[in-house]
This record gives structure tokens, sequence and C-alpha cells, in this order.
């Protein structure tokens, strides 16, 4: 996910070229550069550090104070075109009054000028697949929090676009809902769309992203694939956590190396927390160990999560929030 | 509540797209054939917004002050011919319709359709951002002039409905309590009919007029009682600006063409000394006044589609 260089955008991806955004003095993103290809992306990051911004920017909902955005080779400032290409589900929670879940997609769609019978077979079928057929015909007022989440969803998605912006979308959602959810979105990545989700839960990112964008203060602090972000950050050392038979033993053996800067005897002792400033050394390392008669039964880092790379990046305090 | 789960299977997002409808009109082969697909799509679109927009003015339960204002005149009029059928005074059509002329102009256009107008087209892009729904339009494929259109015609129509309904009402409530022949004879030998219809006419311009101004207004202002106040004041005191101004004024072209000149002893410029400082141009020309309040209405509604091309959602700031 690097900048273009002028005059080589991709028509496949969505470009944000030095794009900033003031609400009068007040700054919502700045000097932005992104291409998002498809697949799942995250935008991370917490209240108020311009994730929605950013979403509102691509889809012409608001204007950038400077800087150039396409979106699958679009300007955003054209909704008769942009929005038979993208789906946004939006934080606001209010509806036209009155509808039910039903009308409102079905309404939805007639703005497109699908006719009766398509606009009706593309809302039953958006609706179904959030799992809301049987509440179709009930006011969206009378709907819990989850619910008019889900509705929005299939309003976004309603028209099959090729983009789908999501904010904070599995907010209110109960955990078997949330998982199949996500489920939902994997599918359509897997269809080849591009999937934007904002969300300021990591754990929750780090399960279903692609790739994702760390944002703080308005600005992007870290993007790529997040193993990538993780690898970058020299200053705080890798992580790993070894599950052994002997971790007393495996303990002094890799401390010996001076890639290792520090070892701890997991609580349960039952493996080894490393940190090493040099990962693919310390795996060479961990090779010869191996063939010592310690009994390795599993090496996993222990911090290229989002929650891990966001603390570096950020700190503690902004991720908690 | 469906307690089925999302399905990440069934029809897939390519198989689904292939059954889209060729909406778009740049693929079309000739110009004529791109601006003919661009017509049907706008008309497609439009009636989308009717549909939605309809629903929400004329059936709102906010809405009903809207129906007692347009109304009041029609249970006035009503009671005045039930009061003289019953206590069998004898009415005069004359008298009447010079009354019926007053109330037209000093309060049925001056404040009902006025604040009805103000309350229609005010809401349609300013009520929208009030509640945090007009992200709903702003996320459809759909071109911010049309969207303009569109809720401009489906205000006009529910104030076209309602105040029209109204005239109608009134004119028959007034006539009501005179002699079936007599009434035949206003009605269909007489002037009744004509004035009738222009009545209604005058009423739909007032419509039209008053609609496109509160419309823009409603994407210009965030508080609607300044804009309301100003044109409010300015309509008040047209008959006092220099001729040239008043032609900027709807008011002025409404009463133009209104069929029946208010008699000064009921009047409200009676003893009134403003009078003695009251410009009375001559009235505009029916096509000058209907054509004058059509460029009016056409003039800021294009300068509508402009602002909202441009409108941003924020509503943080509201």
């Amino acid at each position: 996910m690097s900048a273009p260089e002028p005059g080589t955008r991709p028509q496949g991806r969505i470009i944000f070229e030095d794009v900033s955004k003031f609400y009068g003095e007040v700054l919502g993103v700045n000097r932005v550069h992104l291409s998002i290809p498809p697949g799942i992306t995250s935008l991370v990051g917490p209240n108020g550090s311009g994730k929605t911004t950013l979403m509102n920017l691509m889809t012409g909902l608001v204007r950038p104070t400077n800087g150039y955005i396409s979106v699958l080779g679009m300007a955003p400032d054209e909704p008769e075109q942009l929005f038979r290409a993208v789906g946004y589900c939006t934080q606001f929670d209010s509806f036209p009054r009155g509808l039910t879940g039903y009308q409102f997609v079905y309404s939805y769609l007639r703005l497109f000028g699908y006719p009766h019978a398509r606009a009706r077979e593309l809302a039953a079928a958006a609706i179904e697949r959030v799992g809301l057929t049987d509440a179709a015909e009930r006011k969206i007022a009378a709907y819990s929090k989850g619910m008019r989440q889900r509705i929005k969803l299939a309003q976004a998605i309603c028209h099959n676009p090729s983009v789908l912006v999501l904010d904070e979308p599995l907010n209110g959602l109960d955990p078997l809902i949330r998982a199949e959810t996500i489920a939902l979105f994997r599918t359509l990545a897997a269809d080849g769309l591009h999937v934007i989700i904002s969300s300021h839960v990591l754990h929750e990112v780090d399960v279903i992203s692609d790739q994702v964008v760390l944002l703080s203060n308005g600005y992007v602090v870290a993007e790529g694939k997040i193993q990538g972000v993780r690898d970058e950050i020299q200053e705080h050392p890798m992580q790993i956590l070894i599950r052994c038979d002997k971790p007393g033993a495996l303990a002094s053996q890799v401390f010996k190396d001076d890639c290792v800067v520090e070892v701890r005897i997991h609580t349960d002792r039952q493996g080894v927390l490393v940190k090493t400033r040099d990962a693919d050394r310390f795996y060479l390392l961990l090779n010869h160990i191996a063939q010592d008669g310690i009994n390795i039964e599993s090496v996993a880092p222990a911090d290229d999560d989002v929650l891990s790379v966001y603390e570096y990046l950020i700190g503690t305090e902004e991720s908690t929030k | 509540m469906s307690t089925s789960g999302l399905s990440s299977g069934g029809a897939g997002s390519s198989e689904l797209r292939n059954k889209l409808p060729n909406l778009s009109f740049r693929g079309a082969t000739s110009d004529e054939e791109s601006r003919t697909a661009a017509w049907a799509l706008w008309r497609a679109q439009i009636r989308a917004i009717l549909r939605l927009e309809l629903r929400k003015t004329l059936f709102a339960r906010r809405g009903v002050w809207i129906y007692l204002l347009a109304f009041a005149p029609f249970v006035l009029f009503a009671g005045h011919s039930f009061y003289d059928l019953k206590t069998g005074q004898v009415a005069d059509i004359g008298e009447d319709t010079h009354v019926f002329a007053a109330v037209f102009q000093f309060f049925f256009l001056r404040l009902s359709i006025f604040f009805g107008c103000v309350g229609i087209f005010m809401n349609l892009f300013r009520g929208e951002v009030l509640e945090k729904s007009l992200h709903y339009y702003f996320l459809a494929p759909v071109r911010r002039s049309v969207l303009v259109a569109g809720k401009f015609l489906s205000g006009f129509i529910a104030a076209g409905l309602i105040f029209g309904t109204s005239t109608v009402l009134q004119f028959l409530a007034l006539y009501w309590q005179f002699d079936s022949t007599v009434r035949q004879e206003y009605f269909y030998h007489g002037h009744g009919l004509n004035h009738l219809a222009v009545y209604l006419g005058v009423a739909l311009l007032a419509c039209l007029g008053y609609g496109s101004v509160f419309l823009a207004a409603g994407v210009l202002f965030r508080n609607p009682l300044i804009p309301t106040l100003v044109v409010l004041i300015w309509e008040a005191i047209s008959g006092f600006l220099p001729t040239l101004l008043q032609n900027f004024s709807v008011i002025f072209y409404l009463k133009s063409l209104c069929p029946v000149s208010v008699p000064p002893d009921i009047s409200l410029d009676r003893g009134n000394p403003l009078a003695l400082i009251a410009v009375n141009p001559t009235p505009a020309s029916v096509i000058t006044a209907v054509l004058g309040l059509m460029m009016l209405s056409i003039a800021v509604l294009i300068f509508s589609s402009l602002k909202v091309r441009h409108m941003e959602i924020d509503y943080g700031t509201e």
C-alpha cells in the first residue's frame, strides 16, 4: 500500500494523494497518501484519529481541503457514477422517518433507477444476507442497535458494489452475528471487493484484515500488512513465545546469543518468552537448539498483532481509549 | 427478529452484478440514445424521491399545523355560510366575492401559504440535516441537481395538494349558502368558475415562488427563523418600496394575478397612515407575472442545485 507515482494511478485501487481535510481550523486528516488494493483494509485508530473523515472523503460526503482522491478511477464528487460501485455503511444511526427495514433498502434501490421487481429482488437478497428477513417488515424505529447496524449493512451491499466502506460495522452486534458478519466480509473480499473497515477495537481488526492503516490525530502513522508494519518497528524488539518441555534449558541457551535482549520463563513454566532484535537470526539459532534435545512444540510471534503495533507506534494511552 | 445467521454464500456478488440492468448511459451508442437514457434514469430517480418525500410531507404528524393553517379560511367560510343559512340572512354575492378576495390576499397568500411553504420546503434539506438522514440520498447514485429537482417537485405537489384543495373548498364553502340558481348562474354564466381557476392558479404559483425561496433558505441557513423573518418583512414592506424593487417580491406578482382587487373599504390599508406612502405600481400583466415567478423559481433552484452540489455531510456541527 505505497503512495503511487504521479501519473501512474492504478485504476483498480482507492487512491489518496496528499489529501488533507480541515473542518475550519480543526484538523480532520493531514497529508494522507494511500493506495488501497482489493481485500479487507482496516482503518485503525482511537476516536478522533480521522477514520470516519477518510471514509467520508472517499465517498464524497466531505470534500478534501487539499489533494486528490480516486476510487477505482472515479472522483468522489460524482455520486451518479461512484455509488453504483460503492456501498457505504455509515456510523450515522438515523434513518428516513417511518420506513420499515425492507422499505429502507427497497427505496434506496429505487433511487438507483431499478424497476420495482428488480429492486424488490435485490432488497430481499440483501436483507437475507444480513439475516433480517423475519424483521424486514417491521419499522426501523423498533429495531435494536444490532438490527439497525445490519439493515445499514444490507443497504450498503444491496446493489453489489465493488467497494464496501464500513464505519464501525461490528458495533452493537452480538458475538454470533459478529462472527457471521466477519465471515460475510471475508466472502466479499474473496470475491475481489475492496472492503474498507474502520474500527477502534484492535483485536477485532487483527482477525479481519488483509492490511491496516494506523491513524493518530489525523495522520497515517503506518500502513500495510500488519506483519510488515511490525517488522519495520526497529526500536521495539520482537517478542517470540516458544512452547517447549525444558524452558529453563532453552532460556540459558538462547541468552548466550547477542541477538537476544531478554528471556523470560512463561508464567505457566511451559515455555519461554524471548525478545530479539533479529528474528531471522533467532529462528536459525532455534533450529540448532532444537537438535540439542529440547522438544519445541510451537514458536509464535507474541507481538505482531495490531494492538501491539499500535501501542509501539502511538502509545498505550491512546490505543486503549 | 430473525434468528437465522448471515449468509455469506447464496448469490455471489459477481453473479448478482451480471443481473444489473444497464442503467448507465455512458455506454450508449449515440448522443440521442445517451440523452434518452439519462432522462429515463432521472425520471425514475425523481419518482423514487417523490415516493419517499410525499409520504413524509403529507402524513407527518409534525405537519398538522400546516393543514390547520391551510384549512382555517375554509372553516371560516363554512361557518359564515352556515350562520347565514341558520339565521336566514340574505348574503350579497358581490360583497362575498370581495371578502373572499381580501381573505385570499391578506390571510391565505401572506400567512397560510407563506408559512406553509416555510414548513414544507425549508424541511426538504434543513429538516434532513437536523434529523441526520440526508446522507441516505447522498449515498445514492443520484445527481445532486436531480435530488434538488425531485425534492422541490415533491414539496410543490404536497403544497399544491394542500393549498389547492383548500382554495377549492373555501370557494365552495363561501358560495354554498346561496340558492342553487344563484350559484349556478354565478359559477357557469358569471365569473365563478373563472375566478376559481385563477385563484387556484395563484395559489399554485405562490407555492412555486415561496417554495423555491424557502428551499434555497433551507440549504443556505442553519436557523430557519432568520430567512423566514427576512422574507416576511420584505414581502410585507414591498408595497412601500419603489416600483422597481416591488418586482423582486413574490406577492407583487401574485396580487397582480388575483381576479378581484380588494376594495379600499375592506383593505387593510384603510385608515392606515402608511397607506399614504404606499406605492401602487401598475400590476404586472398575466404573462409577466407568471413568467416572472417561474423565472424567479428556476433561478433560485439553479442556485440551490449549485449549493447542494458542494454540500457536505457534517452533522456534528449542527
